[in-house]
């Protein structure tokens, strides 16, 4: 009985290890085929040459690296300066109507939003935003917003109070202590925040879809282009960079994410 | 310490933000689903094309979307039972490693694993083929309906499971264990005692799954493009083919009471149920 049962868990994982790994290993393979022709199982002959045309420093690809850092960073950075006063408002101030302002935060999440996508291109087409870094920093900023504040919000709320009111006691002003109590214990949070941003805005599509043409091509523009010309190798090296950040984040969120910090989310 | 007044202030760049590129884009396409631009005027054109167009679309989206939910809360239900219930250490270990992986993949990177992994000559079917359980004529792609259900099911397990495996683990261990101690089997533990008790979080995360998906154009026009596919395709086939606003906008609208529908449902059980829903 027991041993039955040991068989078929392990069958069980087996059969999962499979199914997630089964997918990246193949584009592994993909990525670092020189020629693969039906119907042989594996590539015919391996090599790096697509490496080095993806690596080119004057090829496309290369430049929709930079473009997708570029705009991850700004949206970083436009996301925090909203979410950190926001976070600050709803995690220590005395708000009215706080569960209000933070569900109006979760709105974007409760629709698809490709509807929405397609509207802000052509409200943005109208003011001379498509085809701009800017425009697509917007639409990657309201897409990580709702986490960029909730996570701010619950950074801040998880503050020591008596920490500030010790410094307020010895006679700080309200921004010193901020400063150099509030802001230095609510860091980690927003670190967390910034990365979360960072990578949202780093792997969207739909937005940059309809925004960003013709001028502004990121790495996911990039796959997918590749991807339906036919050009796997491309695809998949395209795919393996956008894979590796994903993959170290979702492995090392917990020491970012700390538990204190997480059970306040949202509430 | 911060004042009411300030804390308005403080948190109003953020409302001006998300007024400005969420609250009146989502208004304009509510709004222009009903206006005909053709020859101005308002009314439900924009709708009867749509549907006139689009049903087979409208209809295959919806089943799509609502069977990916239901493997994907079975799933979830499964990787977190298990690690709540199993006993096995190694087996536990191993499927906390593993069952995350996906998690923060983009769904078009996703997409671009899966085409070529469920392709006729892919990697799935060549190692069915080798061990014997098929033979190489009947190896078939799966990039059609089927190849959307799995990208759709790969990507957003990990997320409900997580939702679904924390909550069971804030779980009050005690009933389960008396109910083990009476020799209860665990599949009944897990359908009787934990999972009435995570039935909210489980809901919240398979809604949240549900609206990603319906919302996703990535994984429908790298998998299968041809017809039927899902609305998101329509919509940007409207756009960019046509510039056609109108239709486009009423298959969003479509989209929005679709997950309406589904929302208002878990709300009704839970009115139902007696209970607060969340």
């Amino acid at each position: 009985m027991t041993i039955l049962r040991t068989t078929v868990t392990a069958i069980l994982l087996a059969l999962l290890a499979f199914a997630i790994f089964g997918p990246i290993t193949n584009m592994l393979i993909w990525s670092v085929a020189e020629t693969w022709y039906f119907p042989a199982k594996l590539p015919q002959s391996y090599g790096f040459s697509f490496w080095e045309r993806v690596f080119r420093p004057q090829g496309n690809a290369m430049e929709s690296l930079w473009s997708s850092v570029l705009i991850a960073l700004f949206t970083v950075l436009a996301s925090l300066a909203v979410a950190i006063p926001a976070g600050l408002a709803l995690g220590r101030g005395s708000l009215p109507w706080r569960t209000f302002f933070l569900l109006l935060f979760l709105l974007p999440q409760a629709f698809p939003s490709i509807a929405v996508h397609m509207n802000i291109a052509r409200i943005f087409y109208g003011l001379g935003l498509n085809g701009t870094y800017l425009g697509v920093v917007l639409v990657h900023t309201i897409q990580g917003l709702v986490f960029s504040v909730w996570i701010a919000t619950a950074a801040f709320a998880a503050v020591d109070r008596e920490l500030e009111e010790a410094a307020a006691n010895m006679g700080a002003s309200p921004f010193t202590v901020f400063r150099t109590v509030t802001l230095p214990l609510a860091l980690p949070g927003l670190m967390a925040s910034a990365i979360f941003v960072f990578l949202i805005s780093l792997d969207e599509f739909t937005g940059t879809y309809f925004v960003g043409v013709p001028d502004v091509t990121t790495m996911p523009l990039l796959l997918f282009t590749a991807s339906m010309e036919g050009n796997y190798q491309i695809a998949s090296i395209t795919a393996l960079i956008l894979l590796i950040p994903s993959v170290g984040f979702m492995l090392f969120i917990e020491r970012f994410l700390k538990s204190d910090v997480l059970a306040k989310v949202g509430s | 310490m911060i004042t009411r007044k300030s804390s308005l202030f403080l948190v109003a760049p953020a409302i001006v933000l998300l007024g400005l590129l969420f609250l009146y884009p989502l208004g304009y396409s509510l709004l222009w689903a009903f206006r005909d631009e053709e020859f101005g005027g308002w009314g439900l054109q924009n709708f009867i094309k749509a549907f006139g167009l689009y049903s087979n679309d409208i209809l295959f989206t919806l089943i799509i979307v609502t069977l990916s939910t239901v493997i994907i809360g079975t799933f979830s239900i499964a990787i977190g039972g298990y690690l709540t219930l199993g006993e096995n250490r190694v087996a536990l270990l191993v499927l906390r490693w593993l069952y995350r992986w996906p998690l923060f993949i983009p769904f078009v990177v996703a997409a671009q694993l899966m085409r070529t992994f469920l392709a006729k000559n892919g990697m799935m079917n060549n190692i069915i083929v080798s061990t014997g359980l098929m033979e190489p004529l009947q190896a078939a792609s799966y990039l059609d309906w089927r190849g959307i259900v799995i990208t759709f099911v790969w990507k957003q397990t990990p997320f409900v499971a997580l939702l679904v495996a924390g909550a069971m683990a804030a779980l009050d261990r005690s009933t389960m264990e008396a109910a083990r101690n009476l020799g209860a089997p665990r599949l009944r533990i897990l359908f009787e005692i934990v999972v009435p008790q995570i039935a909210t979080t489980l809901m919240v995360g398979l809604i949240l799954s549900y609206v990603v998906m319906m919302s996703v154009l990535s994984v429908p026009l790298m998998i299968n493009a041809q017809t039927p596919t899902m609305i998101t395709v329509d919509m940007a086939w409207r756009i960019n083919a046509y510039s056609d606003y109108g239709v486009a906008n009423a298959l969003g609208f479509i989209s929005y009471a679709m997950t309406a529908v589904i929302a208002w449902v878990y709300l009704r059980q839970g009115v139902r149920e007696g209970g607060k829903p969340a």
